[in-house]
């Protein structure tokens, strides 16, 4: 595929928080997307979203010279069939992860670079439900991705150097940089800070800290740009909690299993940032 | 904003006040004139994108192309003449 940016189409499944951030990247970098979700109305209120997000990526200065690639928006797994690499986009549920990625590998040619977005779920799991599991390979974008560089790239056992060599160019066209490793269930960002995260929450839930004095104390004693509670905010408190039971029921780790106050503020719908409430209150949600 | 304020014709002084209580209710401390948004820390880049949603609303105005820069945003300052230029351009086009 190579470094020419006209060179890649990509298709991105689940129209999301996520799905939402990497169509934007991409458009933005002038590769053309086909972003697939069940939901019509999903679908439309994803085009807002988009369009607002890359208005805040000019806004950052994140784009580069280039015109913006086009969006076609699709319910349709079939519509996937041309792209030069796919991501699956969709919740952190290891069961739907399944079922769509092998619904994507029988669609696309042999070749196309099959790619999981995902925050925990082992690649090599994923790869028993693929039809060409050298083929699959994760990445683990940040939110918003338009904005941080940086991406964590997951081989799994089966993943072939020619696709690992494909995603790297395809992020460099991107402008993003990889970082490698190899396939460990939570990998190494939400290993490290999903129990952060999960243990902040606790001591608010204890009484220990407010909200804003747990944050504060991470960014201003150990440099944390944002607090672990302000960055579960941004990864959504659904997502979350969904991440850390992956991880506690696979790893066993009890710094995953997700604490009362975190349960409570999904089940009241609090998510974080996307839906204006989650540990802070955002108001009007611009994005 | 009142029916009032919406035929006065649009000033600095009237921007540069509703900016400052905006942005006092959002950030809960008083901003000053030409205090960087960003640089102090006061405000996040995610806010910046909020920022302009509300120019836009309140002032009936599009901020896009090369006016959709984070400088655009950075002081009460420079807000309000983006505002008053942005709105001298509606009114040329309107009328």
């Amino acid at each position: 595929m190579g470094t020419d940016y006209t060179a890649h189409r990509l298709a991105v499944i689940g129209a999301g928080v996520m799905g939402t951030n990497i169509s934007t990247l991409a458009l933005g970098h002038g590769v053309p997307v086909t972003l697939v979700d069940l939901d019509e109305a999903v679908l439309a209120q994803a085009r807002s979203t988009i369009r607002q997000k890359l208005r805040h990526a000019q806004l950052m200065g994140a784009l580069p010279d280039r015109p913006q690639g086009e969006l076609t928006t699709s319910t349709s797994m079939a519509d996937i069939a041309d792209a030069t690499s796919v991501v699956e986009a969709v919740v952190e549920i290891a069961e739907t992860k399944y079922k769509v990625l092998a619904e994507a590998s029988s669609v696309v040619r042999p070749g196309t670079t099959l790619i999981s977005n995902t925050s925990c779920i082992s690649i090599d799991e994923m790869a028993a439900h693929v039809e060409r599991p050298e083929e699959l390979v994760g990445t683990h974008f940040m939110n918003p991705s338009y904005m941080i560089k940086m991406v964590e790239v997951i081989r799994g056992s089966a993943t072939s150097d020619a696709v690992l060599a494909s995603v790297t160019e395809l992020l460099a066209v991107l402008g993003r940089e990889s970082l490698v490793i190899n396939d460990s269930t939570g990998f190494v960002i939400n290993r490290l800070l999903h129990p952060l995260i999960n243990t902040a929450a606790m001591l608010v839930q204890e009484g220990v800290a407010s909200v804003e004095v747990v944050d504060g104390l991470l960014e201003g004693c150990l440099g944390h740009s944002t607090g672990p509670l302000r960055t579960g905010d941004l990864i959504g408190l659904d997502n979350l909690v969904d991440s850390l039971n992956v991880l506690y029921e696979r790893r066993g780790d009890e710094s995953c299993k997700p604490c009362d106050l975190l349960l409570e503020k999904v089940r009241e719908g609090h998510h974080g940032r996307k839906t204006g409430r989650g540990f802070y209150d955002y108001g009007k949600v611009a994005s | 904003m009142t029916a009032d304020q919406t035929v006065s014709p649009l000033t600095a002084d009237h921007i540069q006040l509703a900016l400052g209580q905006f942005l006092e209710e959002r950030v809960k401390t008083t901003v000053a004139m030409q205090q960087d948004l960003f640089k102090s820390g006061l405000v996040s880049s995610m806010f910046a994108m909020e920022l302009v949603v509300h120019l836009e609303d309140e002032y009936g105005i599009a901020i896009v192309g090369p006016d959709l820069k984070l400088d655009s945003f950075r002081t009460i300052e420079a807000m309000t003449e983006l505002v008053l230029r942005l709105s001298a351009v509606k009114a040329d086009n309107d009328g």
